[in-house]
C-alpha cells in the first residue's frame, strides 16, 4: 500500500476510534522542556494532578537534551511542528516574541495586576504591551557555595559576608605547588559560568553603578563603577592570586572535585552537588559590597503558549499554564527539583527561609534583579572576551570595559532597531 | 591517474610486511624503527586508554590522571546499561546504520558504475554536480530537510532519520574510481553473451570490486553510526533516538557528566571495533585499493 | 520495445545510463541540490526562522565582508588547512613508510594507528581538552612540570589554541592516511627498487626519485580529501571550546562554526546562508584547483 493511502487509512481509523470512545474528545496538548531528570519527574507529577482535575485534557511531555534544545526548537517551529506549551529560558523571550512563536497570555485568565501582586518582581520582565507572555514555575538565584571541609582545614569559621572578607578567605584557601602553580583555588572564576551574571547585576551595582538603563536598551556599565567591578574581579587572579580563570576547565568542575574553596553558582547546582560523593558543602548569601549593598541575579525558565496552539488546544494549554503556576505546583517543584518558587507566598515561608540549603537563595530573591537579555550567549561572550583581553593581551580594565560596552551596545542596537 | 594498476603479488602479501633487501647494519635500525613505531602506536591509543579508564572511575576521581582508578567501578556501565533506553538507542542505531549502508552501497556503486563505464552527454556535469554536494555543510541542510520531512510526514520515523543518507557522493566517487580497474573486455564479453546491462553490473562488475564494497560499507556504517545532528533534529520520541543522541541526555544544564559520556563512548566503540577486527583484512585491502585509484 | 531495438548501441547505452540514474538523480535533486539552491537564494534574504522572509539583496554579503570577525574566521579556516594537511600527510607518510618495513606485530601496530579513526569525536575532544589543562589536572602540563619546564597555555592562548585543537583532528585522521599510503607503497613494483640497488643508488635517493613520484596519485588523493576535511573542520572546535566557542577571542573559529552560531544562536538564517555560500565557493575553488593540477600530470 502506498504511504498516502496508509496515512489516510490511519487517519480514518483514528477518527473512528476517537469518535466512538464515548466521553467526547480528549484534547491532547504537547509540552516541551529540556532533559533534567528531576524536572521531568516534577512535570510528570504535575501532569498527573492536572489530568486528574481536568479529565478531558491529556498532556504529552516531550524532552530534549539541554545542549541542543534551542536547535531542536529552531528546526521544529518554522515547520509548524512543536508544542502547545513550551518552556523557554526567559532570556530567549525577545527572540520568540519577534518571531511570533508565542502568543500573549490573555488578560482575563492572567490579569497583570494579579501577577504583579503575586509573583516576585523579576517576573515583570515577561510583560510586553501590558500583557504577560509567559510565566515561570520556579526561579533561580545565585549564592556562594563553599567547601566545608576545606574551610575547616584552613581554620576558617564561616563564609565571608563582604567582598573584602571574600578575598581574605580565599587567600587562606589557596594552595600552590612547588613551582607556584595553583592546585587549589580560593574561589572559582570564569565568565563562562554564572560569573557574568554576578558581574552585571551584583558587582557593578555594589561598586555604585548599574548595568543597563531602565528601558534596558542602553549599556551603562561603561563608567567608574563598571571599571572598578571588572578590576576587582580580574584582580582576584592578577593581584591576589586566589584563583585562575579556566582552572580545571570549568568552575563547577573544580568545586565538585573539591579543589575550590568557594564557588558562585545558581540554585540549579544543588542537585548535582548532592550527588557528588565525598563533597561537604554549604551555602551562604552572596557577599555584600563595600558599602554593605546586597544584590543578586535571578533567572528563570518560563512556560509560554505557542502560536501553534489553536482553539481547544489553546484553551487547554492556558489552563495548564495556569495550573503549573499555582502555589501548589511551585511547592511540588521545590520539593522535587529544588528550584525556588516564583511567588513569595510559596517561597518566602519561614520554613524555606530557615532551610540551610535554600535559605540563602530564597533570601537573595528578595533583592534580586534580572537582566533582560537580547542575545544571552552573545552578551555573555562580550564579557568573556573582555576578561580574556585583560589576561591574554594585557589590556587595562578601562579599555576592556569600554570595548565590552561598545560590543554589547551593538548587540542591543541591532535588536531594538 | 592510473587506469588499471594491478597490485603485485597475492592479497595475502598485503597483510605481511615487505622486507627490504638492502641492509646496512639494518638490524639495529630495524629494532629502533620498530620501537619508535610501536611507541607511536601506544601514544596514538593513549586517549582511548584514558577513555576506558575514565569510564571506570567515580565522578570525583575523573580528573585524576592515573590510568588505573584508585576505586575502580563498574557503576557507570551499570548505570548506562540498566537504563533500558540504552538498548533502544543501540538497536535504533544498528537498524538505521545497516539499512543506510546497504542502500548506499547499492546506489553509490550503481551511480559510480554508470559514471565510469557509460558514455553519455552530461556525464562530467553529473559527476561534478554530485561531487559538489560534499561541499555544503550539513548544518545548512537540516532546516530544509526538516521542512521536507514535515511536508511528507516523515518526521519522527526511521525513514525520516535515514533519507538524507541513502546514497552518498563520497561513495559514488569511490566506486567510480574502483570501477576503473574493471577491464571493459569483461563487460563486452558479457554483453555478447546476451546479458542485459543490469545483469552485467550486478553479476560481472560488482564481484570484481568486492574489497571496495567492503571498505565502503565500513565507512558508511561508521558515518551513520556516529551521526548526530540530523537524527537529533528529526526525532521527538525518545524511542527513536539513535545512540549518539541518546548519550547526550547525560549532559544536563550547565554540567556534563563526563564519566557517563566516556562510558557511552566506550560502549559505542565496541561494535565499530568488532566490525573493524572482523573486516580488517577486507578493509585494508579495500582502503589500499582506494588509494591506488586516487 | 521496437523503439528501443531500433536504437544504436551507443544510444542504448545512453538509455540505460539515464534509467539507472533516474532514481539517484531524483534523490540528489530533491535532497541535495534543492536545499543548496534554497540556501543560495536565502543568502539574499533575511529570515529568522519564525517570521517571513524578506529580500535584502546583497546586504548579507556586504555585512559579511565588512565584518572583521569574518576575515579572522576566514584566515583561521585556511590556517587549519595549511597546517593540517601538510603535517598530517608528512606524519602519516613517515609512519607508513617505516611500518611497511616492519614485520613483527605488523597487524597489531597497524590496528593501533587505525583505532583513533573509529572513536567518538565528542569523547575524544573532551579528553584532549582535559589533557591540555594546566596543572593539576592536565596531562601534558603535569609532564612538563615533572621535568621542570614551566606550564604551557595550550587552549588558553590566542596563538596556540588553534594548533592545539588541530592536533586531535590530525590524530584522528592519521590512521586512514597511513593505510592509504601503505597501499600506495605496496603498489610500486619491486623491479624499480631492484634496478636501483643494482645501480648502487642510496635509499634516500630511492625515496626521492622513485618512491615519491610513483606515489603521486595517492598523495594527490589524500591532499584533496584532507583539504576538504580541514576546511570544514567543526566537531573538534565545537567540543573543545564549548565554554567559549571559537575562542579565545575568535582565534580558533572556523567558518563552519560561524555558520552554526549564526544559524542556531542568532537565528539569522539569511546571514548564515551567505556564509555557507562563501564556504562552498572556497571548497569548490580549492578542490577544482587540486583536481586540475592532478589532471595535468
Amino acid at each position: 500500500m502506498t504511504s498516502w493511502k496508509k496515512k489516510l487509512l490511519g487517519y480514518t481509523a483514528g477518527a473512528a476510534v476517537s469518535l466512538s470512545s464515548g466521553a467526547g474528545w480528549a484534547v491532547e496538548i504537547e509540552y516541551w522542556q529540556y532533559i533534567f531528570d528531576a524536572r521531568i519527574k516534577a512535570m510528570d507529577i504535575l501532569i498527573e494532578k492536572f489530568e486528574a482535575a481536568n479529565p478531558d485534557i491529556t498532556v504529552k511531555q516531550t524532552t530534549f537534551p539541554y545542549a541542543d534544545y534551542r536547535t531542536k526548537v529552531a528546526a521544529a517551529i518554522p515547520a509548524g511542528e512543536g508544542p502547545d506549551v513550551v518552556q523557554l529560558f526567559y532570556g530567549w523571550l525577545n527572540d520568540y516574541v519577534d518571531a511570533e512563536l508565542i502568543t500573549p497570555l490573555p488578560t482575563d485568565m492572567f490579569p497583570p495586576e494579579n501577577i504583579e501582586a503575586e509573583f516576585f518582581p523579576m517576573v515583570q520582565a515577561m510583560k510586553r504591551d501590558g500583557q504577560y507572555m509567559a510565566l515561570p514555575t520556579a526561579v533561580r538565584s545565585l549564592a556562594l557555595f563553599y567547601n566545608k571541609r576545606l574551610f575547616a582545614e584552613a581554620g576558617i569559621e564561616g563564609p565571608p559576608a563582604t567582598l573584602d572578607e571574600l578575598i581574605d578567605t580565599a587567600k587562606k584557601l589557596t594552595k600552590k605547588d612547588g613551582s607556584g602553580n595553583l592546585t587549589q583555588v580560593g574561589i572559582t572564576a570564569g565568565m563562562n559560568a554564572q560569573d557574568h551574571h554576578w558581574f552585571r547585576e551584583v558587582l557593578v551595582r555594589q561598586f555604585g553603578g548599574a548595568p543597563y538603563d531602565d528601558a534596558n536598551t542602553t549599556v551603562t556599565y561603561n563608567d567608574d563603577a563598571g571599571v572598578a567591578a571588572l578590576k576587582w574581579y580580574t584582580d582576584l587572579e592578577n593581584v591576589h592570586e586566589v584563583t585562575k580563570f579556566g582552572f580545571m576547565d570549568e568552575p563547577q568542575a573544580a568545586f565538585k572535585a573539591g579543589r575550590a574553596g568557594m564557588h558562585i553558582d545558581g540554585s540549579f547546582r544543588i542537585g548535582a552537588l548532592n550527588s557528588t560523593r565525598g563533597l561537604e558543602w554549604g551555602v551562604a548569601e552572596l557577599p555584600a559590597g563595600p558599602d554593605g549593598m546586597k544584590s543578586n541575579y535571578s533567572s528563570y525558565w518560563v512556560n509560554a503558549l505557542t502560536s501553534k496552539a489553536k482553539g481547544e488546544k489553546a484553551e487547554a494549554a492556558k489552563k495548564f499554564i495556569a495550573f503549573v503556576t499555582t502555589d501548589e505546583a511551585m511547592q511540588v517543584w521545590l520539593d522535587t527539583v529544588g528550584e525556588l518558587p516564583a511567588k513569595p507566598s510559596a517561597g518566602l515561608t519561614d520554613e524555606n527561609k530557615m532551610n540551610p540549603t535554600f535559605g540563602p537563595f530564597i533570601n537573595g530573591l528578595g533583592y534580586a534583579k534580572t537582566t533582560v537579555f537580547v542575545n544571552e550567549s552573545g552578551q555573555r561572550q562580550v564579557l568573556m572576551d573582555a576578561t580574556q583581553r585583560i589576561f591574554l593581551e594585557g589590556q587595562s580594565p578601562e579599555d576592556a570595559i569600554a570595548a565590552a560596552a561598545a560590543e554589547e551596545q551593538k548587540i542591543l542596537d541591532e535588536h531594538y532597531n | 591517474m592510473a587506469g588499471t594498476t594491478h597490485i603485485k603479488g597475492s592479497s595475502s602479501s598485503l597483510d605481511a610486511a615487505r622486507v627490504n633487501s638492502t641492509r646496512n647494519g639494518a638490524d639495529v635500525w630495524q629494532i629502533v624503527r620498530w620501537v619508535l613505531l610501536f611507541g607511536g602506536g601506544i601514544l596514538m591509543v593513549l586517549p582511548i586508554v584514558y577513555m576506558i579508564s575514565t569510564s571506570l572511575k567515580w565522578p570525583h576521581e575523573i580528573y585524576n590522571l592515573s590510568i588505573i582508578p584508585k576505586e575502580p567501578t563498574l557503576d557507570n556501565y551499570a548505570y548506562v546499561l540498566e537504563d533500558g533506553r540504552f538498548y533502544t538507542w543501540f538497536f535504533n542505531s544498528l537498524l538505521i546504520a545497516t539499512a543506510t549502508t546497504i542502500s548506499a552501497v547499492i546506489f553509490d556503486s550503481l551511480v559510480g558504475y554508470v559514471l565510469c563505464k557509460f558514455e553519455f552527454r552530461g556525464r562530467m556535469l553529473v559527476f561534478i554536480a554530485i561531487l559538489s554536494t560534499l561541499m555544503i555543510p550539513t548544518e545548512m541542510l537540516i532546516i530544509p530537510w526538516y521542512m521536507m520531512a514535515k511536508t511528507f510526514g516523515w518526521l519522527d520515523s526511521y525513514w525520516g532519520i535515514m533519507f538524507p543518507g541513502v546514497m552518498t557522493a563520497f561513495g559514488t566517487f569511490l566506486m567510480k574510481q574502483f570501477f576503473e580497474t574493471v577491464p571493459d573486455d569483461f563487460l563486452e564479453a558479457a554483453r555478447i553473451d546476451g546479458l542485459n546491462e543490469l545483469e552485467i553490473w550486478w553479476r560481472v562488475a560488482m564481484p570484481m570490486v568486492t574489497p571496495a564494497l567492503a571498505a565502503l560499507a565500513i565507512f558508511i556504517f561508521l558515518g551513520n553510526w556516529t551521526a548526530f545532528i540530523w537524527p537529533l533534529i528529526v526525532t521527538n520520541s525518545p524511542e527513536l533516538y539513535t545512540l549518539p543522541v541518546g548519550l547526550t541526555t547525560f549532559s544536563v544544564e550547565q554540567s556534563v557528566e563526563w564519566e557517563l559520556i566516556m562510558t557511552g563512548a566506550a560502549l559505542a566503540t565496541i561494535p565499530t571495533l568488532i566490525v573493524f577486527l572482523i573486516f580488517q583484512k577486507y578493509i585494508i585491502r579495500g582502503v589500499v585499493m582506494a588509494g591506488l585509484k586516487g | 520495445m521496437n523503439l528501443y531495438r531500433s536504437l544504436t548501441i551507443k544510444q542504448k547505452q545512453v538509455v540505460w545510463a539515464w534509467t539507472f540514474l533516474a532514481i539517484p538523480m531524483i534523490f540528489y535533486c530533491v535532497i541535495r541540490f534543492y536545499p543548496t539552491f534554497n540556501a543560495i537564494a536565502l543568502s539574499f534574504q533575511e529570515w529568522n526562522l519564525l517570521g517571513a522572509r524578506t529580500w535584502t539583496g546583497i546586504d548579507n554579503y556586504t555585512k559579511l565582508f565588512s565584518d572583521p570577525v569574518f576575515w579572522k574566521v576566514f584566515k583561521n579556516t585556511f590556517i587549519y588547512l595549511i597546517l593540517g594537511t601538510p603535517i598530517s600527510l608528512l606524519v602519516s607518510f613517515i609512519v607508513a613508510y617505516n611500518l611497511d618495513k616492519v614485520r613483527f606485530m605488523h597487524g597489531t601496530i597497524r590496528a593501533l594507528y587505525f583505532l583513533p579513526f573509529m572513536t567518538s569525536t565528542v569523547a575524544m575532544a573532551w579528553l584532549w581538552r582535559w589533557f591540555y589543562q594546566p596543572v593539576p589536572i592536565g596531562l601534558f602540563n603535569n609532564a612538563l612540570a615533572t621535568v621542570g619546564i614551566p606550564q604551557f597555555a595550550f587552549l588558553n592562548s590566542t596563538t596556540w589554541a588553534l594548533p592545539s585543537i588541530l592536533a586531535p583532528a590530525v590524530w584522528a585522521g592519521l590512521g586512514f592516511q597511513i593505510i592509504i599510503f601503505m597501499a600506495g607503497l605496496r603498489a610500486i613494483p619491486q623491479t624499480y627498487y631492484e634496478a636501483a640497488r643494482i645501480d648502487g643508488v642510496g635509499s634516500w635517493t630511492i625515496l626521492w626519485r622513485i618512491t615519491l613520484p610513483l606515489l603521486k596519485p595517492t598523495i594527490v588523493f589524500l591532499v584533496v580529501l584532507s583539504s576538504i576535511g580541514f576546511l570544514r573542520i567543526f566537531d573538534q572546535v565545537f567540543n573543545m571550546t564549548s565554554n567559549n566557542p571559537g575562542g579565545p577571542l575568535n582565534s580558533t573559529k572556523p567558518l563552519v562554526l560561524m555558520i552554526y552560531e549564526t544559524a542556531f544562536s542568532s537565528f539569522d538564517m539569511g546571514y548564515a546562508a551567505a556564509q555557507t555560500v562563501v564556504l562552498f565557493t572556497v571548497l569548490l575553488i580549492v578542490s577544482l584547483t587540486q583536481l586540475y593540477i592532478m589532471r595535468d600530470k
